[in-house]
């Protein structure tokens, strides 16, 4: 199941102008497209999590910029684009402790696409929890194709 | 291999007549020579004929740093200038540079000290030197080059700067023994893996690294990036250069060659010897030289004593690890720091890298300590709590290990600048607010 989960890439960033920029400008060289993305911030820095349509060209052009990068594996899951949709995902996961969670910019067949991260010992757990209630999870090679 | 074993492994005892059968020449020198060591013997009452034990070499004033700048640039050589073969000068962040000079038997005693720490880091005739020291005044690149003409070992004179090309001439050539300071050999195994060269790609057997402080923690990474066995050498323009001391196979601590470079481990406040083993002032009396024989030369080097036989077979006494400077010391809300103390504590926290800067600032009326730390990838982590939990790992440490606290910043690799000569560590801005 892990091969089938989807890749994210996450960047350290100081907080310091230019910083963003470059990271984008370096994956932009290497014709990589951002699919999603989410800043986390403290104070002093910031984590950059993305979602590209080939993570391992972005990984290792970052590295060789000298960024510290790292790649997690994550969940996309589909949910209705209507009021309460995501509330509704959302209940059937009360049990899990979700790490951090985005959305996509783009819907797929009118859903939208949030990406969870949950622990690894319970992304299992999540796996299960949705396909019961008929909640789909994107495939990685539709996601990067998106 | 032991370059000089009947010096090297000398009986203690006759050697203490050695020394004080040299020290008693070196004094009366001085006294015809030089007219401040004239005027500091009297005051302390004491003859070169006085000098019938190498124990009377306590009664002896200290020399200072100051004494150098206040002699500048020539007044304390015991030579006259046409006997005066070469110059060196350390850098002086304040002010004048410190100006030494070498006759031509101070050339010869310093090409057979470096011989002997050659011998020290498991050099021999066959070996291929590749030295990176920086050549000219500075004592490091010359020192080398003429230690290991002496041995007998094909000299490469890189000397530091332009990285890449150092790494080919140092696989092509077949370079056995680098020589260079640590923090440049740190910036030579990062720019060897970068360019994606193994430890196998070098011949590389052992590295002679110095005129820095460095770390037990740097020696392992520069030890398994290049392939190579790590050893400290010593030494201080003032006194020779580099070639005072030397670890040998062994190591934790470098022999001292004691026969030529008398040493004294004082508490730098009282001036008081400290004991064996305990940490202190390191002061160093020359006893061989000729143009600048300085007596009890207080070098603000902060080390130890270790005089217990060593297995390698030489008697020299040994010095550890040079763990800070007198001068380097930052008294921070009133605590005494050493940069070389953060350096350690990191080492022990196996997310961080021994890449940091302490930048000191002043906030009212109060001191501000923070520390940077590269974030590596190993210590990268794609979730604030866990890169959050880090910093207040290393601040934690800090914290009981210094008795101060700091702000943990961690920062993006290899932003702290890698210099080629000595590392910056320390910013101060306290003095500028």
């Amino acid at each position: 199941m892990s091969e089938a989960l989807t890749k994210q890439v996450s960047v350290f960033l100081e907080n310091k102008s230019g910083r963003l920029a470059e990271v984008c400008q370096t994956l932009g060289d290497n014709g990589v497209n951002i699919r999603a993305l989410c800043i986390a911030d403290t104070s002093d820095f910031g984590i950059l999590r993305m979602i590209v349509d080939a993570p391992d060209v972005a990984a290792n052009c970052l590295r060789e910029h000298g960024f510290s990068v790292g790649e997690t594996s994550v969940l996309p899951v589909e949910i209705p684009d209507v009021p309460g949709g995501l509330g509704n995902v959302l209940a059937l996961l009360h049990h899990v402790n979700v790490e951090y969670m985005y959305a996509f910019f783009t819907t797929v067949e009118g859903n939208a696409v949030v990406v969870f991260r949950v622990a690894d010992d319970q992304v299992q757990q999540v796996i299960d929890a949705l396909q019961a209630n008929d909640v789909r999870i994107l495939p990685a090679e539709d996601v990067y194709a998106l | 291999m032991i370059w000089d074993p009947y010096h090297e492994c000398m009986d203690v005892e006759q050697r203490r007549e050695l020394q004080a059968g040299r020290l008693r020449d070196t004094v009366a020198r001085l006294s015809a020579n030089v007219p401040f060591y004239r005027e500091q013997f009297k005051q302390a009452g004491v003859r070169p004929e006085d000098i019938t034990s190498i124990d009377v070499l306590q009664q002896l004033p200290f020399t200072v740093k100051d004494h150098l700048r206040d002699n500048y640039p020539f007044g304390l050589f015991a030579s006259p200038l046409d006997e005066v073969v070469r110059v060196h000068a350390s850098s002086g962040t304040t002010g004048k540079p410190t100006v030494v000079g070498y006759t031509s038997a101070d050339i010869d005693l310093w090409s057979e000290v470096m011989a002997r720490s050659i011998g020290c880091s498991g050099g021999t005739p066959q070996d291929i030197l590749h030295v990176s020291y920086g050549y000219g005044l500075f004592t490091g690149g010359l020192g080398l080059h003429y230690g290991g003409e002496r041995m007998g070992c094909t000299v490469l004179p890189m000397s530091a700067g332009n990285t890449e090309r150092q790494l080919m001439m140092m696989k092509d050539l077949g370079s056995t023994i680098l020589a260079c300071t640590p923090s440049y050999a740190l910036t030579l195994a990062d720019v060897a893996e970068e360019i994606g060269m193994e430890p196998d790609d070098l011949c590389l057997k052992s590295g002679i690294f110095g005129a820095e402080p460095w770390s037990e923690g740097s020696r392992a990474q520069v030890e398994r990036k290049l392939g190579l066995s790590a050893h400290d050498i010593y030494g201080l323009s003032e006194i020779i250069g580099p070639g005072v001391s030397n670890e040998c196979e062994y190591k934790g601590a470098m022999h001292i060659f004691d026969d030529h470079f008398i040493p004294e481990i004082i508490n730098p406040q009282t001036g008081e010897p400290v004991e064996d083993g305990q940490p202190g002032e390191l002061v160093v009396t020359c006893i061989t030289k000729s143009c600048l024989p300085l007596i009890r030369y207080r070098t603000r080097d902060i080390s130890s004593l270790d005089r217990r036989p060593c297995e390698c077979g030489r008697t020299h006494p040994k010095n550890g690890r040079i763990t800070g400077r007198t001068d380097d010391m930052l008294i921070i809300r009133g605590v005494n720091v050493f940069p070389s103390q953060v350096e350690h504590v990191l080492l022990g926290i196996e997310e961080a890298e021994p890449h940091y800067q302490l930048v000191i600032r002043r906030e009212g009326h109060l001191d501000v300590l923070e520390i940077q730390v590269e974030v590596s990838q190993e210590l990268f982590s794609d979730t604030v709590r866990r890169l959050e939990e880090v910093a207040a790992k290393i601040s934690h440490a800090i914290r009981n290990a210094l008795n101060v606290s700091a702000e943990v910043k961690l920062v993006e690799p290899k932003t702290i600048e890698r210099s080629l000569g000595k590392a910056v560590r320390v910013i101060d801005l306290r003095s500028e607010e």
